[in-house]
C-alpha cells in the first residue's frame, strides 16, 4: 500500500478512484500516567506518556484506514490527511483520512 | 496568618517552576539547534508536487509529533497577560518548541537516501489547558539506486 500526502503518487498513473477512506481512533491513558502527566505540566518540559499515546493512537488509524482501502481493493492511498482532537481531558481522537485510488 | 502560608506557597511554587521550566526550555533549545543543523540536507516543502521529478522514485509517509507541557510559572503568567492583553511570549516558545520538535522527528524518521519531503502538512492541538500537541508530516521522497 503505497500512502502519500502528494495528490498523486509519482511516475504513477491513477486507474480508478475510490473516493475517502479514513480511520480513527479514540485513546485514554490510565489514571496514574494522568497524574505523572500533571506533575509534568507544573513543571514543564515534554509529556512523552502523551506523545507516545497520541503516536500509537495514530498507528492504529492509519492502520484503519488501509483496511478500509484494502477491502475496496484500492493500492494506494492519496491526499493524506491527519487531525487530533481533544474530546475531554485525558482522551483524544485521532483521525486520518485520504482518497483511495487504484495506480499501476 | 493563613492567607500568609499560601502567598508564601504559591511564590515558592511560582519561583521553582519558574527556574525549572527555564532551564528545561533552554535545554530544549540548544538541542533543537544542534539537531537542526544535522538534518538541514533534507529540504522539506509544502508544495503539493515534489521538485524531483525523476523517473524512479519510492515514496513514504512521515510522521513526527510532539506533546509538550507548559509549566505553573507560565500559566500564571499567561493569565496575568490575559486580563490586560497582548503577546504572550511564553506560549510562543512553548508552540516552537512543540512544532521544530515535530518537524525533527518527522526528518530524523526518513531513511538515509531521502532527497526532500514534500507535501509538507503541520497542526497543532490543544490537549489539555496548557498541553499542546504538534504534529508534522509529509511525503519522503527516494531515488532508486
Amino acid at each position: 500500500m503505497i500512502i502519500t500526502t502528494i495528490q498523486h503518487v509519482p511516475d504513477k498513473k491513477i486507474i480508478t478512484h475510490f473516493g475517502i477512506v479514513s480511520g480513527s481512533t479514540v485513546k485514554a491513558k490510565h489514571a496514574g500516567s494522568d497524574f505523572l502527566a500533571g506533575i509534568k505540566n507544573f513543571f514543564g518540559g515534554e509529556i512523552s506518556t502523551y506523545t507516545d499515546l497520541l503516536e500509537s493512537a495514530r498507528e492504529v488509524a492509519v492502520e484503519r484506514m488501509i483496511e478500509q482501502a484494502d477491502s475496496a481493493g484500492a493500492n494506494a492511498i492519496i491526499n493524506v490527511r491527519m487531525a487530533t482532537s481533544a474530546i475531554t481531558a485525558g482522551a483524544a481522537e485521532i483521525y486520518v483520512y485520504g482518497t483511495a485510488v487504484v495506480v499501476e | 496568618m493563613i492567607d500568609n502560608i499560601d502567598l508564601i506557597i504559591i511564590t515558592i511554587f511560582l519561583a521553582i517552576t519558574y527556574a525549572t521550566g527555564n532551564s528545561i526550555e533552554k535545554k530544549h533549545f540548544r538541542q533543537l539547534l544542534e539537531r537542526e543543523s544535522k538534518t538541514k540536507n533534507i529540504p522539506v516543502s509544502s508544495n503539493d508536487e515534489p521538485f524531483e521529478q525523476s523517473e524512479h522514485v519510492q515514496i513514504e509517509l512521515l510522521v513526527g509529533s510532539c506533546v509538550i507541557g507548559s509549566d505553573y510559572f507560565k500559566r500564571t503568567l499567561a493569565a496575568l497577560k490575559g486580563i490586560f492583553g497582548g503577546k504572550i511570549g511564553a506560549y510562543e516558545s512553548l508552540l516552537d518548541r512543540a512544532r521544530r520538535e515535530a518537524i525533527l522527528r518527522m526528518k530524523e524518521s526518513a531513511k538515509e537516501n531521502c532527497v526532500e519531503i514534500a507535501c509538507f502538512r503541520i497542526t497543532t492541538t490543544n490537549v489539555q489547558p496548557g498541553m499542546l500537541e504538534a504534529v508534522a508530516y509529509g511525503t519522503a521522497i527516494y531515488k532508486k539506486a
